[in-house]
């Protein structure tokens, strides 16, 4: 599995429940519902479905969970690949 | 030898080991369902996983120990598969993976709830599993009565 330090991302929020990431990726237009373990930059979300993610402009934004420090919400700029890969993935249902 | 297909394989996902009864309750459903014959993988944090290998050295009561992100990476990826899971739960973290598990497996869950917000953390579960929940921070034995009730390695 990868790691987060391999990526340039920045923390919005720290230490919240994965119903205050869904609460939050909300206020964002387009924002997609991916199961767990959806893997993204080669990270496996880990999350209670449905597991929102959101797009801001060429940033992909998502939830990282990790066991003793819970839920961040994540912002990885210039994810193009991993957008368009998430809007081909909505269209072909 | 190839492995017999139709085995058990019953994987223990641990969460962050801060509550002492947590270490204590892994190894002792390991010890149980390997008694029983099942194949038992230990997932945990590299601290959770050396709190299991300071305790049992020899693997008397453990069998194979694997690293929680390669696990899940190893289960979406359908590179393992396994009959039935237990998922020790003291925070919302916990629910995450608890979640997890249901929706990576598609085989029976057991989320094993502990610490002090136990009850809280049980109002959480809001998808198909087995609960078995108490408010259990440094003494096992309520928790491990219940697990003994519930008897997974009967199953």
């Amino acid at each position: 599995m990868g790691c987060l330090e391999s990526l340039p991302y920045e923390v919005l929020l720290s230490k919240i429940s994965f119903k205050e990431s869904r609460e939050y990726l909300a206020r964002y237009a387009e924002k997609y519902d991916v199961e767990p373990g959806y893997k993204m930059f080669d990270l496996h979300l880990i999350g209670v479905p449905p597991i929102r993610v959101a797009i801001d402009g060429e940033s992909l934004l998502f939830p990282f969970t990790k066991p003793c420090h819970g839920t961040f919400l994540i912002r990885v700029p210039d994810a193009v690949n991993e957008i368009e890969r998430l809007r081909n993935r909505e269209k072909s249902k | 030898m190839p492995e017999d297909e139709s085995r058990r394989v019953a994987l223990l996902v641990m969460g962050c080991p801060k509550v002492p009864v947590q270490t204590s309750l892994v190894l002792y459903l390991a010890h149980r369902l390997k008694k029983a014959g099942i194949k038992t993988i230990i997932a945990g944090t590299p601290s959770a996983r050396q709190l299991i290998r300071v305790a049992d050295p020899d693997g008397h009561y453990t069998m194979e120990m694997k690293d929680l992100d390669a696990t899940i990476a190893a289960l979406a990826d359908e590179k393992l598969s396994v009959t039935d899971s237990y998922v020790f739960v003291h925070n919302d973290a916990g629910i995450s993976y608890t979640a997890t598990m249901v929706s990576l497996t598609k085989k029976p869950v057991t989320a094993i709830i502990f610490g002090e917000e136990a009850e809280q953390m049980k109002q959480e579960i809001t998808f198909p599993c087995t609960v078995i929940a108490q408010p259990a921070t440094h003494n096992p034995m309520p928790l491990k009565k219940k697990i003994e009730e519930a008897a997974p390695w009967d199953v």
